[in-house]
């Protein structure tokens, strides 16, 4: 048989030759691999720029979002002043989208952070306990999943009737269940790697297995989902402040705005589509970003 | 295959029974009784205990479901507290309005979204690529009733080509009122046309680096063939999310009805929902959730149909 | 290598207790189907399945894919739960009052895996994963992480040039040594080698080979070799155990199995083993086909649909794994035979007179 190979064969060989300097860790390989992608980058600086204006807004403008002008209504984009124009009640347009973005943003990014959370949470539990934890929690998954996304927070929102905390409440319920989704489908599959058998293998218990093997897993990829959530998530807040179900006036939001100032259209045809430019520029920011982060993470590219 | 589709005709029931206990359960979210946010407050006792018992609202809450379950089985989903005429016919006419654009806005999204999709994927890298993939991105992240709003700024207000709201006469056959369909319906293939443009990209172009698409070429088989074979690989996938995008415009339509004032079932639920009126807003949640889980279920069986590794 | 297993402080009975003993261990899987969704069918993936490792030794168990060896591994890991069964470990019972926990069999019994890629956390560094199960049960870290150095430079990496290093920058070899590392971070008594060097190349093979016996003596380590390289499995072990469809067909040391195999399904085995050597190059008849489907195993002698001695009796009663008929005794610990039939065991292939 082949013992001669085996006898032949060097006994405990230094292993061969690799490269020489360590490899940096995961994460910050995903941070050098994003900081090659220009497209990432100038999306990210642009939705830095729109922190800025919002969050920063008195800095950038003196105006009050609030004080309008029977004088000043409906003005042009130009006139001085008002470099955007003003709306059907004379205020700054400038000034209400700088102040306006605050409220659109808070209002899509906090039910992405609920489903997030919840939808993280459940999903891990689902993946990782299997059984009937699994059946219970996926099944009624599928139940919220029958809806079409905007039918169901158009629901949620028209029942528990408007406001920005009813907006937030209702698009987090429509976004839990494609979270538990991502989050189940990671946890099952991390679940069978042969490394989190072997840390079972060695005694470490079930939450330190998923602190330190799945958690890392499903982290990624469910990070990047909430944040092509969050495209989405603009897009659906502004659409429910819209139809009169978020915001309610005389708060700055994109949405809202659109809504109110649609009635200008044939007054003011360009101001009144600016509010709209401010929504679609955020959301494909986020849209893009994801797209980056989901290619700078993926493993297969580095091996 | 006759296995597959049964079983998940089966599956699909807990699902309808699970849709319909949350659409009655969102009703009673709502804080009070709806008989009583209707009623003047200057009403007496006895008229809102005689709505209330008219409405069946005075029963237990599982009694108040069953027989709404049982009514709703046969298409009876009583009368419209607005309005006190049947909510079924009131549906039925939305319905139509609504389908018609929902299957004019797919049938042009699928199309064009196939074509920026084939396009970027077979131009892979090239400026062609990167052109039809902004489009698609764009149509992904485009709030659609924005988009209305700048449609109907371009070809209604700045020009006057196109009508820019309602259905027009209702006298006349619908073929003569096309031009109310044109910006509603370009409305909305824009997000299907982003959706599938890119799905077809991404498909085509890992079957494209598939070694089955290398060897076809290396026997010799050029152009359709090989073409054949990527239809057939890229279906599936294509044509579930083509399901999904489908029941996301008849379910989704109620942002694009309300600026076109489109008397369709998403602008019946926006009434309904200020109006209060509970059964119409019901039956429409209700229909359109119902439709989506049937569409799912269609095309699971027709992707099961085309791949047989889905049927299990 | 006794004297040092007595000296052992883990040691409980001394050298002629089993320090594994494995008693009817049977794992059945749930196959669903049909419209809806019910259990249609079992496979029988581990059935009735017992044997004991004596202190030092290595077990070799063989079987074609499919037979149950894996499985049999991970029940007694007990990454999944046996149905029926029992697992003594150094006289203490596994999961029993009376005896020890899962938890302190594990620190005392370790698993290498087959793919040395998978079986690493991809994000953590070689030293981070040899540290993590020792830190887990409560080592400083900094005591975990010299340990880690020190291991790395046992299996033949140098701790300089690999502790840092994630899984996809080392080689295979390199990698299942790191895997062996670990699984000796908890200074285990017993380790199952499940297929570790099958996915290696023979050269490496060769070196993973060499390791493994020489951390064997250093560190008075029994192993549960399993694999279906019978070369392999040779030259490991001392005892051998072969299985077929979930249960065990013949057990016994490794000369009396290679040489004097006694069950019809061990020498159709041999007979399919390459060989380089035109001397021993066999006439026995080669199995054919593929196993049976273990949803619905034979009845009786799993393995009487492939064999060329089948008779009546076979298909009526599972034949016990019982000493060879022929009452012939040889020194050692025993050679049993799971065979009804008296001329099949004593049937000589051609392969049997080296």
């Amino acid at each position: 048989m082949s013992d001669a190979t085996i006898d032949t064969a060097q006994r405990v060989l230094p292993a061969a030759d690799a490269p020489a300097a360590p490899a940096p860790g995961y994460w910050k390989s995903v941070g050098q691999r994003l900081l090659r992608d220009p497209v990432t980058i100038i999306v990210t600086l642009m939705l830095i720029g729109i922190l800025f204006i919002t969050l920063g807004a008195p800095l950038v403008t003196n105006a009050d979002p609030y004080a309008g002008s029977v004088l000043a209504r409906l003005k042009p984009i130009g006139t001085p002043g008002h470099w955007l124009g003003t709306d059907e009640t004379g205020r700054d347009l400038w000034t209400r989208l700088c102040y306006g973005g605050r409220l659109s943003l808070l209002a899509a990014i906090l039910p992405v952070t609920i489903s997030l959370v919840v939808g993280g949470f459940l999903g891990i539990l689902a993946g990782y306990s299997g059984g009937w934890v699994n059946t219970i929690i996926m099944r009624t998954m599928d139940v919220f999943y029958a809806f079409p996304s905007i039918l169901l927070a158009v629901a949620i929102c028209g029942m528990l009737g408007n406001g920005l905390t009813n907006s937030i409440l209702a698009l987090g319920v429509v976004f839990i269940p494609p979270m538990v989704r991502v989050a189940e489908t990671v946890t099952t599959q991390s679940r069978s790697l042969d490394f989190v058998e072997a840390a079972r293998a060695s005694g470490t218990t079930t939450l330190q297995i998923i602190r330190h093997h799945v958690l890392a897993n499903v982290l990624g990829p469910i990070l990047v989902y909430a944040t092509s959530l969050i495209s989405v998530s603009i897009i659906l807040s502004a659409g429910l402040s819209f139809l009169g179900l978020g915001v309610t006036p005389p708060e700055p939001e994109w949405g809202l705005m659109l809504n109110s100032l649609r009635q200008a259209i044939y007054v003011q045809p360009y101001v009144a589509a600016l509010p709209g430019v401010m929504i679609f520029v955020t959301s494909m920011c986020f849209n893009l970003m994801s797209d980056g982060l989901r290619s700078a993470m993926d493993v297969r590219l580095n091996k | 295959m006759l296995v597959f589709a049964l079983r998940r005709l089966l599956q699909a029931i807990p699902i309808l029974l699970g849709v319909s206990l949350v659409v009655f359960g969102l009703v009673h979210l709502a804080p009070g009784n709806p008989i009583d946010m209707l009623m003047p407050p200057e009403a007496s006792p006895e008229i809102v205990a005689q709505m209330k018992a008219a409405y069946g609202f005075d029963k237990p809450l599982y009694v108040q479901y069953l027989l709404w379950l049982m009514r709703a089985l046969h298409g009876d989903f009583g009368l419209s507290v607005f309005n006190a005429t049947p909510v079924w016919g009131q549906l039925v006419t939305a319905l139509e309005n609504t389908f018609i654009l929902a299957i004019l806005g797919a049938a042009l999204g699928f199309a064009l979204g196939i074509v920026t999709g084939l396009i970027a994927a077979l131009y892979h890298g090239r400026w062609p690529d990167k052109l039809a993939s902004a489009i698609a991105t764009a149509g992904v992240s485009l709030p659609h009733y924005w988009c209305a709003i700048v449609l109907v700024l371009a070809c209604a207000v700045l020009h006057d080509w196109l009508p820019a709201q309602g259905m027009g006469d209702d006298s006349l056959p619908i073929w003569q009122r096309l031009d109310f369909l044109v910006l509603p319906v370009v409305t909305l293939s824009l997000i299907p046309m982003g959706v599938i443009g890119r799905l077809v990209r991404a498909t085509v172009l890992d079957i494209l680096g598939q070694d089955f698409v290398g060897a076809l070429s290396a026997k010799g088989l050029t152009r359709w063939p090989v073409l054949r074979h990527i239809i057939k690989n890229a279906a599936p996938p294509v044509l579930a999310l083509m399901g999904l995008q489908f029941g996301y415009l008849l379910g989704g339509s109620i942002l694009v009805e309300t600026v076109f004032n489109w008397p369709g079932s998403g602008n019946l639920l926006n009434l309904a929902i200020f109006r209060r009126d509970i059964p119409v807003l019901q039956a429409t949640i209700l229909v359109l959730a119902t439709f989506f889980v049937l569409l799912n279920l269609l095309v699971d069986i027709a992707q099961a149909a085309i791949d047989p590794r889905i049927r299990r | 290598m006794s004297a040092a297993i007595t000296l052992d402080p883990r040691d409980r009975g001394g050298p002629a207790q089993p320090l594994l003993s494995v008693d009817g261990l049977k794992k059945y899987f749930p196959v669903r189907g049909g419209l809806l969704n019910r259990q249609v069918a079992t496979v029988q993936a581990v059935d009735d399945v017992s044997f004991s490792v004596r202190k030092g030794e290595t077990l070799g168990i063989v079987g074609e894919s499919g037979c149950g060896k894996s499985t049999t591994a991970r029940l007694l890991m007990r990454l999944m739960d046996p149905d029926a069964g029992s697992i003594v470990f150094d006289g203490d019972p596994v999961g029993e009052r009376a005896g020890i926990t899962v938890n302190e069999m594990r620190r005392q019994m370790q698993m290498v895996f087959q793919d040395s890629y998978t079986s690493l956390n991809p994000r953590m560094t070689m030293a981070e994963s040899i540290a993590y199960a020792p830190r887990m049960h409560g080592t400083p870290r900094k005591e975990a992480f010299d340990r880690a150095d020190t291991l790395l430079a046992q299996v033949g990496l140098n701790p300089r040039q690999y502790a840092r290093r994630y899984p996809h920058e080392l080689s295979g070899g390199q990698r299942q040594r790191v895997n062996i590392a670990r699984a000796l971070a908890l200074e285990p008594r017993l380790v199952i080698l499940d297929e570790a060097v099958a996915a290696l190349d023979k050269s490496v093979e060769a070196q993973v080979l060499n390791l493994l016996g020489d951390l064997k003596s250093r560190f008075n380590l029994t192993y549960l070799f399993i694999s279906h390289d019978l070369n392999v499995v040779e030259y490991m072990s001392d005892r051998v155990m072969v299985m077929y469809l979930g249960r065990v067909v013949e057990t016994g040391p490794v000369e009396q199995i290679y040489r004097r195999p006694r069950h019809p399904y061990t020498r159709a085995l041999f007979a399919s083993k390459p060989t380089l050597d035109p001397d021993r190059r066999t006439t026995e008849m080669p199995l054919t086909g593929d196993p049976p489907n273990p949803i619905n195993p034979p009845s009786g002698c799993r393995f009487r649909t492939r064999c060329a001695f089948a008779k009546d009796v076979c298909a009526q009663s599972a034949p016990p794994l019982a000493a060879p008929l022929d009452g012939e005794v040889a020194d050692g610990p025993p050679h049993l035979v799971a065979c009804h039939l008296p001329e099949a065991q004593a049937a000589m292939g051609a392969n049997t007179h080296a």
